[in-house]
């Protein structure tokens, strides 16, 4: 990583630390000082806004980990997160579990039907593997509108908010700080993660498949690892949303989600945690733009306006992307740091 | 047996145009190395585009189906120019992401267009039922087989006989090699993307005649997937063969078993993913497929 003038890492620690200067410390603290103060000058949709933003990082961030880093292309990702928001939502309305318990159940059990539908990834991979998880979404969706004695089906399933005690996560404000929390420390665990012996691994398979199993990288291992651990932070997603809303359906998780959240990773930038939070936030914010102009549109020209140019806009999006900005925000933001540190003198 | 043979006929048709669709991605694939997500969207392109010919300018069905290729070509080919092209070389995530983009942009324009309500065009093909026994085959099925039996048999051909087919067997191949002969393979490519787009369309509109027009129409082209798992990635003979097994076995499945099934069934749409997981697990590259070698 290059470093202000000046500066030099003089110690593994220093070479080794996500924040190295006074000043990244001093930014980091203010964005995190103004993320958990917004609920004081934020009104109450744009907290709902924010808090859909931070259930989309945690859930990208494991899709970044599978697709971003390890290459094993996922288009299930919703279907994973209802795993977790289904096995968290029947654990604390027909069980009557705390959400606390449920929650790592949740991601649990979405890591292990991550795990089940991976298991062609030994075998396969490319365009093979992008079916396996398409097939995944829609097996996924089936099974819960099958067993409806115990999902809820077609008609959904009503959750109750988390707790604390006496202490119930109801205010909008509220549920905006535990979303905050966990996708803070998704955030940081994401990171830390591509740093360990795992991450380096998933790396090597990124980048060459055969050279890495030549180096000792059990293929097979690693591969479900990655597929493991994206759709834990996927489980994770999938039972804060239905916490959040109160209520499980499958439309909550529809295929083009998944979809939307590989575009989110394109934009962003793959491999790259920042790139997530770029493409995650950009993409959501394009959404709350459709919401506006849509039905001035819809007035304007056609009834069914607004529902394509929400589709065009968000194809046209990763279109245009694919073809000028490949690398995505993550990399153009790094050349604005470049730029910034060199400046006025190129070298 | 009646009610066997009901649901195998219906089937068959049902297989045909899968098998049909899952040749035009086929064909893609073997000249471009380009997985088309898109494929469905031709297909629900294809069905309006028969709507608007044969329902809003009352053309009769022959004119209609050469208006809606003429249509599809000229999709085809700007489709490849604008958005294929410049990725030529980039990994298979970015091909793949930009025919979903793809997907979803048609999809936005096609509810802009023509609103996104189902649309069906029963009564406006002709009368025809074939009756063989106590089994009625109703005439958009009858049509419907005719069309895409008559649609592999040209493609069949073209690849077999005329110039341009060779090119494109060829550079499916060996890109480099028919470089070197003197053949354009950015003209094979745009070439390749027109066909799929005319095969989806024409599998578009025969579907059309038979359950009616609707932007979840798309929903077809993830079943084309299977039947192209199934008959091997690579081989268009394969296409046909899986194609017509999974449509009987779709429709066979579904209607015996989704009586038994809670919540009604609605087998005969996971039915494909499901043969996709088995075919992935145990026979990756498909019946009919190479299977691939990997050199270090």
């Amino acid at each position: 990583m290059a470093l202000p003038s000046g500066t030099f890492n003089q110690s593994y620690d220093q070479d080794m630390a996500i924040f190295r200067t006074k000043t990244q410390w001093l930014i980091l603290l203010a964005f995190l000082a103004f993320l958990f103060s917004s609920p004081l000058y934020f009104s109450d949709r744009i907290l709902t806004i924010l808090t859909i933003i931070g259930i989309t990082v945690i859930s990208v961030h494991g899709l970044n980990i599978l697709t971003g880093y390890c290459n094993q292309i996922s288009i299930g990702h919703a279907g994973f997160m209802a795993v977790g928001a289904y096995t968290s939502g029947m654990l604390t309305a027909h069980l009557g579990w705390s959400f606390w318990a449920a929650l790592p159940c949740a991601a649990l059990a979405a890591g292990l039907v991550g795990i089940l539908f991976g298991l062609p990834s030994l075998k396969v991979k490319g365009f093979y593997l992008i079916m396996a998880t398409i097939a995944a979404q829609f097996i996924i969706i089936w099974f819960i509108l099958q067993f409806r004695n115990i999902t809820g089906g077609g008609d959904g399933l009503a959750v109750p908010r988390p707790e604390i005690g006496d202490f119930v996560f109801r205010s909008k404000a509220s549920y905006f700080y535990l979303v905050m929390a966990i996708a803070c420390l998704a955030t940081f665990v994401a990171k830390n993660i591509v740093r360990t012996r795992a991450g380096r691994a998933f790396i090597a398979i990124r980048d060459n498949e055969l050279a890495a199993e030549v180096m000792g990288v059990n293929l097979f291992a690693y591969k479900l690892l990655a597929f493991f651990i994206g759709c834990v932070f996927a489980g994770v997603a999938g039972a804060l949303l239905v916490h959040y809303v109160a209520f499980a359906t499958v439309d909550q998780f529809p295929f083009m989600n998944s979809v939307w959240y590989l575009g989110m990773l394109i934009v962003g930038g793959m491999g790259s945690t920042a790139g997530v939070i770029f493409g995650v936030v950009s993409l959501k914010l394009l959404d709350e733009l459709v919401v506006i102009v849509g039905p001035m549109l819809a007035v304007a020209v056609a009834p069914q306006a607004a529902a394509s140019l929400g589709l065009i806009m968000r194809g046209l999006v990763i279109i245009i992307f694919l073809i000028f900005e490949p690398r995505g925000l993550a990399h153009r933001w790094q050349m604005v740091k470049a730029y910034y540190r060199l400046w006025p003198f190129s070298h | 047996m009646t009610f066997f043979l009901q649901l195998a006929i219906s089937g068959f048709a049902l297989g045909m145009v899968y098998a049909l669709i899952a040749i035009g991605f086929v064909i893609i694939l073997k000249c471009s190395k380009a997985f088309n997500i898109a494929q469905g969207h031709f297909v629900m392109i294809g069905g309006y585009l028969g709507f608007t010919f044969l329902v809003t300018f009352h053309l009769p069905i022959w004119v209609s189906l050469l208006a809606a290729i003429g249509s599809a070509i000229v999709l085809g080919l700007i489709i490849e120019r604008f958005t294929l092209r410049p990725l030529i070389g980039q990994p298979v995530l970015a091909v793949i992401m930009m025919t979903i983009a793809l997907s979803v942009v048609i999809e936005g324009l096609a509810t802009l267009i023509w609103g996104g309500e189902y649309k069906a065009y029963h009564g406006v093909l002709p009368a025809i039922t074939l009756e063989i026994g106590e089994i009625s085959i109703p005439p958009e099925m009858l049509i419907g087989i005719m069309v895409s039996v008559v649609a592999v048999v040209i493609l069949m051909l073209f690849f077999r006989y005329t110039k341009s087919g060779l090119a494109m067997r060829a550079t499916a191949e060996d890109e480099q090699v028919v470089q070197s002969a003197g053949i354009r393979v950015t003209t094979v490519y745009a070439l390749s993307w027109a066909i799929a787009c005319v095969v989806g369309v024409i599998g578009g509109i025969i579907l059309g005649g038979v359950s009616g027009v609707m932007i979840g129409m798309s929903n077809v082209g993830l079943k084309a997937f299977a039947v192209v798992l199934l008959g091997g990635i690579n081989s268009i003979g394969g296409a046909i063969v899986a194609g017509i097994m999974i449509g009987i076995l779709e429709n066979v499945a579904a209607g015996y078993l989704d009586p038994l099934l809670p919540a009604g069934g609605g087998l005969a749409n996971v039915f494909p993913f499901i043969v996709i997981i088995v075919v992935l697990v145990f026979r990756p590259h498909g019946l009919f497929g190479l299977a691939e070698i990997e050199r270090i």
